[in-house]
């Protein structure tokens, strides 16, 4: 092959273009495992929130005020800091402080609270008057929690994953600087220190790329399931 | 005492909000009995009490003082799944409806017959079924609430209160959020369960045309206490506290209450006629007898739930008149003169 390629042309400083679409690979690995775990954590987080706030259905200043100091002070950290923060408590769980297995814990952590935020709010757009009405007809808060708030929340709760699964993304990229892999790892080793403006073009437009179809999915899903 | 037990006692219920360390009245204590069969309700202008009065008696609210009798038990301090038990027996329905906007009109009306184990599905989509049919929604089943109108709605709720063969159903403003002819027909539809079902409902409202239509008895709620209580249509026709006056001249004349008769000759006589007395020609009687005269200014002739009733308003002129009063009073008329 004697004309360079049309790749080559334009991203001369590329050479190997498996190493892009590994940092694709594991930038999704972590955004799907964090998301996950997240969601897991984060969702009776949220519930429990809700519960313990005012006029609810446990209503519980002491909870409520515990359990939200916890979630302002972790929100309050920016995620560099965070992550480093968090360095022991990550290798004690993982065995690990970098990749993948490093990140996961940080972004968990970074990224809970403000979901279980999420939650809360819509948990509180479900009308009060539902809820009495449960009430009225005999429903445990368990049953009323399963079969009436989570349900009618639930377009609330696809569009708080969605925004949540943003701002991991976001975070990953972040996880890059100290050694986390992925595409945020690709853009700042490469493009940022190694001076390659090609690197950084590349990997933001996949950014881009992910952060979009992220949000369609979740429009998507929001569309189908509102019956209001 | 009376000789047989009321299915709902209510003895000396109270209850207050604490609000910033102050302990704000909302009932003042109570004393209600309510029969079974019997369609009682309770009139009140907003903040009256009568929603706190109402959820005293499935204890969504607790009373500060006083207790909650049903069927002869003392429920004021149960919970737990004995509190459970005795709200799926009380079912209730609500102003803006509460539904569940995520399910069907099927799923919403099976809702609460999924509360609670013991129930197969055959049996609950037989149920649900009955249910479909009796509110007259059969052919909405699948749909969503968002889809049906305010009148649907509310007969959706209906069917979901009726779900578990409940006693007593509770009615929060039930109409309120409705037009005229759809409050008249769910209106129709809680007469019809009354009857054919022998349940007993309770509802609040502030339409005194609510209670002329469907109730037997009604209380009159004010700054959190009972002003008047009998049957509607001892208290439709003859209301003695101010705020029952004025809901009974709301309903006959709109909001603007009474008109001005101030430039009409004569004496300004109000005529109630009640029962078969309703259809009697004893005015005509009473005229040819006496030889007076009368100007007819107002009047309403409707009926009171079952029974027939006659308001008029006239100006009487005649040298006769006592002779005419006692006449419509041995006729079985209530007359009063209207002061002016």
């Amino acid at each position: 092959m004697n004309a360079p390629s049309l790749l080559q042309q334009w991203f001369p400083n590329i050479t190997d273009w498996t190493e892009i679409g590994q940092a694709c690979i594991d930038t999704l690995l972590m955004l799907g495992g964090s998301l996950l775990l997240t969601v897991v954590i984060g969702l009776p987080l949220g519930v429990w929130l809700f519960l313990a706030s005012r006029d609810q259905l446990h209503d519980s200043p002491r909870s409520y005020a515990a359990l939200s100091l916890v979630v302002n002070v972790l929100r309050s950290i920016p995620f560099i800091i965070l992550m480093i923060l968090l360095m022991p408590l990550t290798f004690f769980l993982m065995r690990a402080t970098i990749g993948i297995r490093g990140a996961i814990p940080p972004l968990v952590i970074g990224a809970a609270p403000f979901f279980a935020r999420l939650v809360e709010s819509s948990l509180r757009e479900v009308g009060a008057g539902v809820v009495e009405a449960s009430q009225a007809m005999g429903a445990t808060t368990g049953q009323i929690v399963r079969r009436v708030l989570l349900p009618e929340a639930r377009a609330g709760i696809v569009a708080a994953i969605t925004v949540t699964a943003i701002a991991l993304v976001g975070y990953t990229a972040m996880g890059g600087i100290i050694g986390a892999g992925g595409l945020g790892s690709l853009a700042y080793q490469y493009g940022y220190l190694g001076y390659k403006p090609d690197y950084m073009l590349v990997t933001v437009a996949l950014l881009v790329l992910l952060v979009q179809l992220l949000q369609m999915l979740g429009d998507a899903i929001v569309r189908r399931m509102s019956h209001r | 005492m009376t000789d047989h037990p009321a299915l709902i006692t209510l003895k000396a219920v109270a209850k207050s909000y604490r609000v910033r360390g102050r302990d704000i009245p909302a009932l003042q204590p109570t004393d209600l009995a309510i029969d079974a069969g019997e369609v009682f309700g309770i009139i009140g202008h907003s903040g009256a009490g009568k929603s706190t009065l109402l959820r005293l008696i499935n204890l969504l609210e607790r009373p500060t003082a006083g207790r909650v009798v049903i069927e002869g038990a003392d429920v004021t301090g149960i919970d737990g799944a004995a509190l459970r038990d005795l709200r799926a027996g009380i079912g209730m329905i609500f102003q803006h409806f509460n539904l569940l906007s995520s399910r069907t009109v099927r799923e919403n009306i099976a809702f609460p017959l999924r509360l609670r184990p013991g129930m197969d599905e055959a049996a609950i989509n037989l149920r649900v079924q009955e249910l479909l049919e009796r509110v007259g929604l059969a052919g909405h089943a699948d749909n969503y609430p968002a889809q049906l109108s305010g009148g649907q709605k509310q007969r959706v709720g209906i069917a979901r209160a009726l779900a578990n063969k409940p006693r007593v159903l509770l009615c929060d403003e039930a109409t309120s959020a409705l037009d005229p002819q759809t409050t008249a027909s769910v209106l129709d539809l809680l007469l019809d369960i009354n009857r054919e079902l022998g349940l007993t409902i309770v509802l609040i409202t502030h339409e005194m045309d609510v209670i002329r239509r469907v109730c037997d008895r009604v209380a009159v709620l004010d700054a959190g206490r009972v002003v008047e209580l009998g049957n509607v249509v001892d208290v439709f026709l003859h209301p003695e506290h101010p705020t029952t006056r004025r809901f009974v001249s709301e309903a006959e004349h709109g909001d603007e209450g009474g008109p001005d008769y101030s430039g009409v000759a004569g004496n300004l006589m109000r005529l109630s006629f009640r029962g078969e007395t309703t259809y009697a020609p004893t005015l005509s009687e009473v005229v040819r007898d006496t030889g007076i005269e009368y100007n007819l200014l107002s009047g309403r002739i409707d009926r009171i739930k079952d029974i027939p009733y006659g308001q008029l308003t006239l100006a009487m002129r005649g040298e006769r008149m006592d002779a005419a009063v006692a006449q419509l009073r041995a006729a079985g008329v209530v007359v009063q003169e209207i002061a002016r």
